[in-house]
């Protein structure tokens, strides 16, 4: 299966949502911020953890859509991210990403490409209002459109899917009376760094279960500084492969910018240890 | 838009007089700060300025409910005076201040007007603006905004 024909049914959704009688409001009337940013694997989220809020800031009878692109630059890698959601009636989001890693300092001339197409739903809560969280499931189909390498290096697949649940509580008067932000997520997953090195080994292609982990304080209703755990199997014998975690700052000028900066320690990749550096992600929305 | 005016006009004329707050006792605000006992925590009372701090904001309240296109509606045939009073009142009970809300409850209050989550919402965000018009700090607005916060199911009517 591959994903690329898959893309132009994401552009069609617009059109869907207009059919079904819900109109693009200016912006989504749901508060500043409860949008978060957008995660490098195209789901709402912070940097590396997808949240269980939906992206843009449709409440319900309104659809919105972002667009977005990250750029993550640590000491052997670069990885460029573009991608694009859209969320409708605060029910249900629709994403596509498209992931390049260049490892031209570990293979010349080499990059690693992966698409991933995410859907998310989210099932109940309110992040603000409720006295519980706000809750979503949700599934990643990832293909890796450059197999050679993590062929190479002993994955079993080029695809695989990845499923999600995630709650996400923003407590409005919390830590110093600063609006307060957590999120859990618990994956399952096959995937090699996050699958750009593809998905299990020859001899292993069960699903693990992992944790993320996202954290945040507002310093006003425009400003959050926060940070994010993400744990990952380990599972190729080539190369080890450690939890990645990040210290983040965002800004929320209006409804229609989200910009995420942050500080990535993602250890270990492709034989080339303390892979630390800086992520930035500017999403557009509407 | 058109169904909210509809839906207002409807409540209007039904209750000839006040649409979001319907006619009810209105006993004068002074009365009802003296009826009641100041309650041990009056912090975000004084946070918020005690009486005349909470009367400058409810002003604010109402001057942005007013300037918004979707608020507006839901109030344009609303007892102003009393709705601002009432505010008064709800925010000095809640806050700590002693007084006593002599209102209905906010289910009663909202219920029949039609409010989806998106006007909510638009409420919300002209509290907001008031407060930031009052130069209120980010810590007193979160507080003010934490104790509405758990009365949405009720204005939804959910």
């Amino acid at each position: 299966m591959k994903l690329a024909p898959l893309l132009p049914c994401i552009a069609l959704l617009p059109g869907l949502a207009a059919a079904q009688g819900i109109t693009p409001a200016s912006g989504g009337s749901r508060l500043l911020a409860t949008g978060g940013g957008t995660a490098f694997e195209g789901a709402a989220g912070g940097g590396l953890v997808p949240w269980a809020v939906l992206s843009g800031y449709g409440d319900r009878g309104e659809a919105s859509a972002t667009a977005f692109g990250s750029v993550v630059r640590v000491d052997d890698y670069a990885l460029d991210v573009i991608g694009a959601s859209v969320s409708i009636d605060n029910r249900v989001e629709l994403s596509v990403a498209k992931q390049r890693l260049d490892i031209d300092s570990v293979a010349p001339g080499e990059t690693l490409e992966q698409s991933v197409i995410g859907m998310k739903l989210r099932l109940g809560g309110e992040l603000v209002y409720d006295t519980g969280p706000q809750w979503a499931l949700g599934v990643q189909l990832k293909s890796t459109d450059t197999f050679d390498v993590p062929q190479a290096v002993g994955a079993a697949a080029d695809e695989g899917v990845d499923v999600y649940l995630s709650a996400s509580k923003l407590w409005l008067h919390g830590l110093f009376g600063r609006s307060t932000f957590l999120n859990g997520t618990v994956r399952a997953t096959r995937a090699n760094q996050t699958g750009l090195l593809g998905f299990g080994t020859t001899g292993d292609t069960r699903y693990r279960a992992v944790g993320e982990v996202s954290a945040g304080v507002f310093l006003n209703r425009r400003w959050v500084v926060g940070a994010e755990y993400r744990q990952k199997p380990d599972r190729l014998a080539a190369f080890r492969e450690d939890d990645w975690r990040d210290v983040f700052v965002g800004w929320f000028p209006n409804k229609h910018v989200s910009v995420i900066a942050a500080f990535a320690d993602l250890g270990s990749i492709a034989g080339q240890d303390e892979q630390r550096g800086a992520y930035l992600s500017v999403e557009l929305a509407r | 838009m058109k169904c909210l005016s509809t839906i207002v006009s409807l409540c209007a004329a039904l209750f000839a007089g006040g649409c979001a707050i319907a006619p009810g006792p209105s006993p004068d605000l002074g009365a009802a700060r003296a009826a009641a006992p100041a309650p041990a925590d009056d912090r975000l009372f004084r946070a918020l300025g005690g009486h005349a701090g909470i009367e400058a904001l409810s002003e604010s309240f109402v001057r942005e409910l007013a300037a918004d296109e979707i608020t507006r509606a839901f109030f344009a045939r609303t007892d102003i005076t009393r709705f601002h009073r009432l505010i008064q009142e709800q925010l000095c009970a809640e806050s700590g201040g002693g007084c006593t809300y002599t209102g209905e409850s906010m289910r009663v209050a909202h219920a029949g007007l039609g409010i989806e989550r998106r006007d909510m919402n638009a409420v919300v965000e002209a509290l907001m603006r008031a407060m930031d018009e009052q130069e209120l700090p980010i810590a007193t607005q979160n507080a003010v905004l934490a104790l509405h916060a758990p009365k949405r199911r009720d204005v939804l009517g959910e």
